[in-house]
């Protein structure tokens, strides 16, 4: 169409169909979904698990379990402020409660995944400054990249529901993870990984035994900021028909239905919360925690001091 | 067949370690003279760390390298267990090449052959003082029960029984040094290496864990390479001291040897405030009788006090202040020389004026 070419405007003259380019990668994927099912299938049956055993727990049983387990990891205090949370989420609505539990099925699933994927990433990154390098645009983008962006085609290949809700957030929530992993590795204090050396360790135990233990408060700060950005991606993920907190919100702003806004929006803070204690308190150095062990304390020690006394 | 006591435990033979790309090409410039230190810093980008350092150390041996920062003492001791590699030169641990070991080979050596201390301590934040002093033992997958027994053995013996269960940051840093010994004896080594381990100490506490570490390492008579940027302390522990600036080895000798005949100005400037009053021995300052004899006249030696040729400046002192006759030595009942009260001063000096008879007044 263009006859010249024009030098003050050189891009408006050119084009590379990068669009095109990139909508036949999609027509390729999807005329080739087979491919993917496996992957989708193995998703489907962790987030289905996971949603299962979340619902069928009544949830008073529940709201009892999540508060020992703050009560274990993050002392008494927290505990209590679990309970009222978690009370405060559950008598929003009747059906707020179990809403939560499909909200919180999805951010564990998405932050296991991330787990199983980020923690190596980041261990080989903190490891090797060529790796560190590579990876950091990669996480540059995912991070900065606007969520709908890659939700077009992720759903085009997989297609709506909860699958593509837990792949876009692990894209969203996974660089922190990889990122601070691999910070608190190279902030291990070089002394003591070269003492270990010089004590005959080898690559492996010098990971297993001394850099990862003292890297973990660096690594559950990582942990806790995944799960705070998975939760902070369910409202957006709701636009891909995943269920639970997210999709209320995103109904009450199609219907302008400010109750059910307040809803979905209380709830998801509440679920923040609780969560976001719960992981801080996992952090905590042994210094901090008076160097008992974790069994030693909360409500684990209370019925492990029934059984057995320490010499 | 070499006795134990003769046979080089540690043996480093020209090694050098040079910090840059460039390196051989560094140690070319520097053995033929063409560069300065200098030089080589800037116009080939490296440091020299270590400059062919050739010593060896007997079994059951202390041997102290004393420097001060930046010298390359921390460096050439990490070469003896290998956490460096060295330039160029090769260090042999009873005979066999520590550079030549594969890494298993390696591991084992340091884990079963080299216990090391660290001035920083280094101890493990996340392990209560008997995993960490059980360290080496764990790594070699010793079972639960011989861990917990040698462990404990190790800490009996730096006085720290009843702390086993307490984390590095509860305890004190001259504890947490305590540990760090313990841990570098747990595994029953050939081989102490003590990088600079009482440095960071206050004076009080370094003297009793120089102390300690004496009394142990006459106990289990421990192959002992020695770091310390003092003097002082390099004369109270080691049996021999190298002097080490700027990465070359100045001067290696016993203390007296160093104190009494410094090799250059650098070791002279630093024996320089060294007390000579439990260093230096009868034999080094006495005169023949003979010449005595000739300055004064023969004398009835019957009232003079008598010493042994090994006793230090120290004893003659003792001995002088109360007579007023000089000091006679005596080796197995034979005379074998004679100290007068102005030699005995001039040794406490560190001057050595005994070569020529002089003429005294008393």
């Amino acid at each position: 169409m263009e006859t010249s070419f024009n030098w003050l405007d050189p891009f408006g003259s050119i084009n590379l169909n990068i669009g095109e380019w990139a909508d036949g990668i999609k027509g390729w994927a999807m005329s080739n979904r087979p491919l993917i099912q496996p992957i989708k299938s193995f998703f489907e049956t962790i987030i289905q698990s996971i949603e299962g055993a979340l619902q069928t727990v009544p949830p008073l049983i529940m709201l009892i379990l999540l508060v020992l387990i703050a009560w274990q990891a993050a002392g008494r205090r927290v505990a209590l402020l679990v309970l009222v949370c978690l009370t405060v989420l559950g008598l929003l609505d009747p059906t707020a409660w179990s809403l939560a539990m499909t909200t919180l099925a999805i951010v564990i699933s998405s932050v296991l995944i991330c787990v199983l994927i980020g923690l190596p990433l980041g261990v080989l990154a903190g490891k090797s400054d060529g790796f560190e390098q590579a990876m950091r645009p990669g996480l540059d983008t995912m991070q900065t990249i606007p969520a709908f962006v890659y939700l077009v085609p992720v759903v085009m290949l997989i297609g709506i529901g909860n699958v593509s809700g837990v792949i876009v957030t692990i894209i969203f929530a996974l660089p922190p993870l990889v990122r601070l992993t691999s910070l608190g590795i190279r902030n291990v204090n070089p002394h003591v990984v070269e003492a270990a050396r010089a004590f005959g360790a080898t690559p492996r135990q010098i990971l297993f035994k001394v850099e990862l233990p003292l890297a973990t408060p660096t690594i559950l700060a990582g942990l806790n900021q995944t799960i705070m950005l998975s939760l902070s991606m369910v409202v957006i993920a709701s636009m891909i028909s995943v269920r639970g907190l997210g999709n209320e919100v995103l109904r009450a702003m199609g219907r302008l239905d400010a109750g059910k806004a307040i809803v979905g929006g209380l709830g998801i803070v509440m679920l923040a919360i609780v969560l976001d204690r719960i992981t801080q308190g996992l952090g905590r150095s042994g210094r901090d925690r008076g160097h008992r062990p974790w069994w030693q304390t909360g409500p684990v020690g209370l019925i492990a001091n029934l059984f057995y006394k320490p010499a | 067949m070499k006795t134990q006591s003769e046979e080089a435990v540690i043996r480093c033979d020209g090694v050098w370690k040079v910090f840059g790309a460039n390196a051989k090409k560094a140690i070319k410039a520097i053995t033929s003279g063409e560069m300065t230190k200098v030089e080589i810093r800037d116009k080939l980008d490296c440091v020299v760390g270590v400059r062919d350092a050739s010593f060896s150390v007997a079994r059951g041996e202390i041997f102290c390298i004393m420097g001060l920062s930046g010298s390359g003492k921390s460096t050439l001791i990490r070469h003896i267990n290998r956490l460096i590699e060295p330039t160029a030169g090769a260090i042999y641990i009873e005979g066999r090449n520590v550079n030549a070991m594969g890494a298993s080979e390696l591991r084992q050596l340091r884990a079963e052959k080299i216990g090391m201390v660290f001035q920083n301590m280094a101890l493990m934040p996340h392990r209560n003082v008997r995993d960490n002093v059980a360290f080496a033992l764990e790594v070699r997958g010793a079972p639960e029960e011989k861990r917990r027994k040698v462990a404990q053995d190790a800490i009996d013996a730096v006085e720290l029984s009843g702390w086993e269960l307490k984390y590095p940051d509860e305890l004190s840093g001259g504890m947490q040094q305590r540990v760090g010994l313990a841990r570098a004896i747990a595994a029953d080594p050939t081989i102490l290496l003590m990088d600079e381990p009482f440095s960071a100490l206050d004076p009080l506490i370094r003297r009793q864990l120089q102390g300690t570490f004496m009394q142990l390492s006459a106990e289990l008579h421990k192959t002992t390479v020695f770091i310390t940027h003092d003097l002082e302390e390099a004369i109270r522990i080691g049996d021999r001291i190298a002097i080490m600036k700027d990465g070359v080895l100045v001067q290696v000798g016993t203390p007296e040897e160093i104190v009494t005949r410094p090799a250059d100005d650098y070791v002279a400037e630093f024996v320089a405030g060294i007390s000579k009053l439990d260093l230096v021995t009868a034999a080094r300052i006495m005169q023949p009788l003979a010449w005595y004899q000739q300055a004064h006249g023969s004398a009835n030696t019957a009232a003079w006090p008598v010493a042994a040729p090994t006793d230090k400046l120290n004893t003659l002192v003792d001995l002088a202040v109360g007579t007023e006759h000089p000091i006679l030595i005596a080796a197995d009942g034979v005379t074998v020389g004679v100290v007068t009260k102005s030699a005995l001063l001039r040794g406490i000096q560190g001057r050595e004026d005994i070569a020529q008879p002089l003429p005294e007044v008393i």
